[in-house]
């Protein structure tokens, strides 16, 4: 059809011939998919194909773990969560929580980074989309755990004392890297993508924090 | 179809009387609200369209489609939905229906097959190809899905195709698979099928062309599944490209024994 739809039908074709017996193998199978990313995607408005199809180590890992079946091996699922949880930074004046209000707008909203969106859209975090958060927003997904009651029920009743350090901070790293505690999450890395900025990680760990929250009511 | 077309609006305004539906679960309430719009489901004027489209002399060489072989011989469109993706020898590449029609309407009628598959959505000749897909899928409607796996390159493009489904990236770590890679998930309130294996009748590859009601328009599996990745923040899937027809293969394949009912109205 085009010059490099001809050419991927050519590495095509010379893998069918060179694997014609067995089929190919999976590494040529791996390069060839590759190859069909490469031609068939191109750059549209703020997304450049470039970026997305060259995916970091652990997207790519585990990407090749889905299509085999298998989650990735013990070893290789610590390292990759080392890694995304030195990635994480840390609120720079150490305040964890923001504004619970503008959290909820933040998760309600799952606006931002597509190929029809301009580079001023200001990004949601796409909460809703995979939980429950606020009770009274019945139209949740459930692609992740309900998060009603997420403060109340990790018993956190002041974010600031030394007794619910631990939750405020993992809190933090959880929604900035998911995969610095679960190496192939569904979440996305919401701080460490550019996806959310730092105000507005804070504001979303307020909304799931603050005991004033209709979370934790 | 005067008829049709007035039921279609009279069950969009039953749509107001929400309160109806509150003691359902709300994908109860989808689901009638889906039903009363089958009763003028307008994908018919799409059908009408398309079937004229077939029989029309067009293009610069004048020419009808009625001798364009999609898969069972030249000519034969009942039965040839459910069979693609497929390979084809005379352009040596696994082809969906609509990269098929613009390979007809390029050989057949002189069009040029990329300029058409450059034009954006819902324009000039991507219309036609969306009005005749539409026409083609509702012939094999109620028919099985079917796919070959028989010729290496379809056996090749399926491995690629499910590469493609979970291959995560951009900003969100998104794949296909993120959103249908289980069972009984869904998005805000939209119940998601799981493509990694047969979603059962009707659902998922088996529903589209299709008819969605939110914007009024009618898709292909190609503009879904560029919706798709546009969803995802992947960059743009080119119109025919074989990254969508790879992902055709594998959920067409997925899907194999599985009853179509394109063309289907979505919300």
């Amino acid at each position: 059809m085009n010059q490099k739809t001809s050419w991927t039908l050519v590495a095509l074709a010379a893998v069918v011939v060179a694997g014609c017996a067995t089929g190919p193998s999976v590494t040529e199978l791996n390069e060839l998919a590759r190859q069909v990313a490469k031609t068939s995607f191109r750059d549209e408005g703020i997304v450049k194909a470039d970026q997305v199809l060259n995916a970091d180590e652990t997207s790519r890992l585990c990407s090749e773990a889905d299509v085999a079946g298998k989650p990735l091996d013990e070893v290789t699922a610590k390292r990759v969560e080392e890694t995304n949880f030195k990635a994480i930074k840390w609120p720079s004046d150490g305040k964890y929580l923001g504004d619970w209000k503008q959290g909820e707008t933040i998760a309600q909203s799952g606006r931002g980074l597509t190929f029809t969106d301009d580079a001023k859209t200001v990004n949601g975090g796409n909460c809703y989309n995979c939980h429950q958060i606020d009770q009274k927003e019945i139209s949740f997904g459930t692609i992740g755990p309900s998060l009603y009651n997420y403060g109340k029920i990790r018993g956190v009743t002041d974010p600031n004392s030394a007794a619910a350090k631990p939750i405020v901070e993992y809190t933090w790293g959880k929604i900035w890297n998911s995969k610095a505690y679960n190496a192939c999450s569904n979440m996305p890395r919401a701080g460490h993508m550019g996806i959310l900025n730092e105000a507005q990680v804070r504001h979303v760990v307020a909304l799931l924090l603050d005991p004033n929250s209709p979370v934790n009511k | 179809m005067q008829r049709s077309h007035l039921s279609f609006w009279a069950a969009s305004l039953a749509l107001s009387c929400v309160p109806v539906m509150a003691q359902k679960t709300a994908s109860q309430g989808i689901d009638e609200y889906r039903a009363m719009l089958q009763d003028g489901n307008p994908s018919e004027l799409f059908e009408a369209k398309g079937e004229d489209l077939w029989k029309q002399k067009r293009g610069p060489k004048n020419t009808s489609l009625e001798k364009c072989d999609l898969g069972k011989s030249p000519g034969v469109v009942k039965g040839a939905f459910v069979e693609l993706p497929r390979f084809f020898a005379d352009t040596g590449r696994v082809q969906d229906l609509e990269s098929r029609l613009l390979s007809c309407m390029e050989i057949l009628q002189g069009f040029n097959a990329a300029d058409i598959a450059k034009t954006g959505f819902g324009k000039g000749e991507q219309n036609n190809v969306t009005a005749l897909a539409t026409w083609i899928a509702a012939e094999s409607k109620d028919m099985r899905f079917n796919l070959s796996q028989s010729h290496p390159q379809e056996k090749t493009f399926y491995e690629v195709g499910k590469r493609l489904f979970f291959q995560r990236g951009g900003p969100h770590d998104f794949a296909c698979a993120s959103c249908h890679g289980e069972d009984g998930k869904r998005i805000r309130l939209q119940d998601l099928p799981n493509l990694t294996k047969n979603p059962g009748d009707g659902v998922g590859f088996a529903a589209w062309p299709a008819y969605r009601v939110s914007n009024g328009q009618m898709w292909g599996m190609q503009q879904r599944l560029n919706d798709c990745y546009r969803q995802q923040r992947f960059p743009y899937p080119g119109f025919a490209s074989d990254a969508t027809i790879a992902l055709g293969v594998y959920l067409g394949v997925n899907s194999k024994g599985s009853a179509s009912i394109a063309p289907a109205i979505k919300r």
